[in-house]
């Protein structure tokens, strides 16, 4: 389904992709681990198009189509779709207007029929109790004053509602307590399905603990440095990243 | 970021679609102002004594007088003898007596501005008065309106039918020599509408008045005159489109709004005018003054504006609270693009006890545009246990555009109450980068994170205008965000 090919990523001159090779079939779910600063938000970021990062090299292929080449909106129509670390917040417009123009410009894009107020209201109503969130979030503006972990949740939703094709979890777990992580991971594993494949970005092993990867990678310095199954991240829980010759950039910080 | 500045200039690029010329006959004056042009539109107009001598008085005053410069906006200044005073169109024979012996032409203008004057108006339960240029061209549902006492006809007419209303209120909320263009105004208005409530009625119909500036190098002096006798409530909607011209139109328009004890006034106004292309080649001078009088006890003047035209803005509808607890309100969404440039806002004075006013301003700006808002609070020293609130809220998009906020608070009593809140923020990547991720066309995502911004002013418009508005912006940012 997705087929990196040796990626080579810059933003603001500084390179921090540096070969990535990755590929994803569908119904397959990876997780990306990695000490901070190695290059994980900064992949989901540039396979979701942000154009604050540059492509310098290599290509990525979706369904054999070369994904550099579209736009951010039209890779999300594509299936797409990136669960934000940081949700931003968009005051003033609520949530289920702009889940419903979002809901609404995929099916636009699919040639299907747009769905009306009261449909969608249904749709995400239903939706909305299977994260756990209250369906009054809907009428709120968009992530405006929601905690850290509505905000995930809020999230999980719009997967939930948009079905991609790729789902990219960027952090999805950081900030959360054990509750909002196990309903976070039931809405997640609720998106596995045969023709789907998700991409789970963590720097914590426990999040694999409720969404079972069929693989885990190890990213350092902007490359790959270490593939293998379920166990490798249970290893890299025990002995860190030391023993693969990375340095946590963030623990030599301290 | 490279791309979301062509975003940017994309949505600005958007041309002004209500740019087309009416091809009708017209009776103009030759361009130029002296006391005999006023004599003579004083006698076109068939107006009594008092009206030529306000007229002349106003004149006189404005001899004496300079265009205002401390406003944060920057344009040539006018030639006021090269501007005709006074253009209608012809008519075949004396006045229509009804809108079918109107100029077939005109009312295809109408259906193109969308503002159709037969049924679907009904339907709407709309009542428009269309000043078209400079004469009132016919008032619907007259009789509708006429059942429940309520007036509401060309000024010109009030002149004539009413003079003791008009002779009494005319020059009383904003007198002829409160400011230059006001004064101009009063020498040369032409037309514009007159409404009065009588007491305790709830006028049955929201008021409409239809503006549209047609003949080249004509100035537009429309006043407007509403009186709310006590315990009545009217709702007034304005709407103002201009044809696209490479020259500059003076629009220069009076508004005085009078609300007797326990009486309110609601004044809503969507304004298009020509902004000028995207270089900033012509485009409407939009120098108006607005102010409502809350004469009586527990009265309310509500001003809520969408202003999204216009090469220059100059325009503070005010309230002056008078009445013991009486309320004012100004509401308003002011965006500029391309070389627009705003300098809007309000005053409220505050004279009653216990007047209360609110102050709500969004400013949007983008292109190389310059948006300010100009804000007084005066609180005089009858005015006990008054308060405002003000919250003024900047929108950028790119960053060759510019807001500026001039806030004003004079007290003279100690026990009022004035908070003041101010944000200044940008459409950001991030939330942009969010909307696309999602989907959504850049385009949709600007002017629905714009449209968010405004929300607070749009709720407090009547909902066809709510619905015009929110369109309007979309048309007025097409491609924008940085």
């Amino acid at each position: 389904m997705l087929s990196i090919k040796n990626l080579h990523a810059s933003v603001e001159g500084k390179e921090i992709l540096k070969g990535i090779n990755l590929e994803i079939k569908a119904g397959e779910v990876h997780a990306i681990m990695g000490p901070n600063g190695s290059g994980k938000s900064t992949l989901s970021q540039v396979l979701a198009g942000n154009e604050a990062f540059e492509v310098t090299s290599g290509e990525v292929t979706l369904n054999g189509e070369n994904l550099l080449e579209l736009e951010t909106e039209k890779r999300a129509r594509e299936g797409i779709f990136l669960a934000f670390q940081y949700p931003v917040e968009i005051p003033g417009v609520s949530n289920l207007q702009f889940l419903r123009t979002a809901v609404n410009a995929m099916r636009t894009h699919r040639g299907e029929d747009e769905m009306n107020a009261a449909e969608f209201m249904k749709l995400a109503k239903k939706v909305s109790q299977q994260v756990d969130l209250d369906p009054a979030f809907l009428k709120r503006g968009v992530n405006e004053g929601f905690s850290g972990g509505e905000k995930k949740r809020n999230e999980i939703l719009q997967a939930l509602l948009l079905q991609p094709k790729l789902a990219i979890l960027d952090e999805t777990d950081s900030g959360l307590d054990i509750d909002a992580l196990k309903v976070v991971s039931d809405g997640v594993n609720a998106l596995r399905a045969e023709d789907r494949a998700i991409l789970m970005v963590t720097h914590y092993q426990r999040l694999l603990n409720h969404i079972v990867p069929d693989y885990v990678h190890v990213l350092a310095g902007g490359r790959i440095v270490k593939s293998g199954g379920r166990e490798l991240a249970l290893e890299l829980e025990e002995r860190g990243y030391s023993w693969l010759g990375v340095e946590d950039e963030e623990a030599a910080a301290h | 970021m490279a791309t979301t500045d062509n975003e940017v200039k994309e949505l600005i690029k958007r041309e002004y679609e209500h740019g087309f010329v009416t091809e009708i006959e017209t009776d103009s004056f030759e361009p130029g102002l002296n006391e005999d042009v006023i004599r003579r539109l004083s006698e076109i107009k068939q107006e009594p004594e008092f009206m030529l001598n306000w007229r002349l008085k106003a004149y006189r005053r404005w001899l004496e007088m300079d265009d205002p410069t401390w406003a944060h906006v920057d344009y040539p200044r006018m030639d006021y003898n090269s501007i005709s005073y006074y253009s209608a169109p012809k008519k075949k024979e004396d006045m229509p007596q009804s809108l079918d012996e109107v100029d077939p032409e005109l009312l295809r203008t109408y259906e193109k501005l969308g503002i159709p004057l037969h049924e679907r108006e009904k339907l709407a339960g709309v009542a428009v008065d269309a000043v078209f240029d400079s004469v009132s061209i016919g008032t619907t549902f007259k009789d509708q309106l006429a059942e429940a006492g309520v007036i509401f006809c060309p000024i010109s007419e009030a002149v004539q039918k009413y003079p003791e209303l008009v002779e009494k209120y005319l020059g009383s909320v904003v007198p002829a020599g409160d400011n230059f263009f006001a004064a101009l105004n009063s020498a040369v208005f032409s037309d514009g509408s007159f409404v009065y409530i009588p007491k305790g009625v709830r006028c049955p119909l929201e008021l409409s008045t239809y503006f549209r500036i047609n003949a080249a190098n004509t100035g537009q002096f429309e006043r407007t005159l509403i009186i709310a006798d006590a315990g009545s409530h009217v709702s007034y909607l304005e709407g103002c489109t201009a044809p696209m011209r490479d020259e500059n139109q003076l629009h220069a328009a009076v508004v005085e709004l009078v609300a007797l004890d326990d009486a309110q006034i609601k004044y809503s106004t969507v304004q298009n005018w020509y902004p000028g292309d995207e270089h900033g080649k012509g485009g409407i001078y939009n120098f108006v003054t607005k102010r409502g009088a809350c004469l009586g006890d527990r009265s309310k003047i509500s001003w809520t504006q969408v202003e999204t035209g216009s090469a220059v803005t100059w325009k503070y509808p005010s309230c002056i609270l008078k009445g013991d607890n009486s309320v004012g309100e100004f509401y308003s969404v002011a965006l500029t693009h391309n070389y627009q440039q705003a300098d809007t806002g309000t005053k409220m004075i505050h004279l009653g006890k216990n007047t209360t006013s609110t102050i709500i301003s969004k400013g949007i700006s983008a292109g190389r545009s310059s948006n300010a808002y100009r804000g007084l609070v005066k609180f005089q020293p009858g005015a006990e246990g008054a308060r405002n609130f003000t919250q003024c809220d900047s929108l950028l998009i790119g960053d060759r555009c510019g807001a500026h906020t001039f806030p004003y608070i004079e007290s003279k009593n100690k026990s009022a109450i004035v908070e003041h809140e101010a944000t200044t923020s940008k459409v950001s990547d991030e939330q942009m980068f969010l909307c696309r991720q999602r989907g959504i066309d850049p385009e949709q995502a600007v002017s629905m994170i714009v449209n968010g911004f405004c929300k607070e002013v749009f709720k407090e418009l009547p909902m066809e205008f709510a619905v015009e508005a929110g369109k309007l912006l979309e048309v007025s940012l097409e491609g924008s965000v940085g």
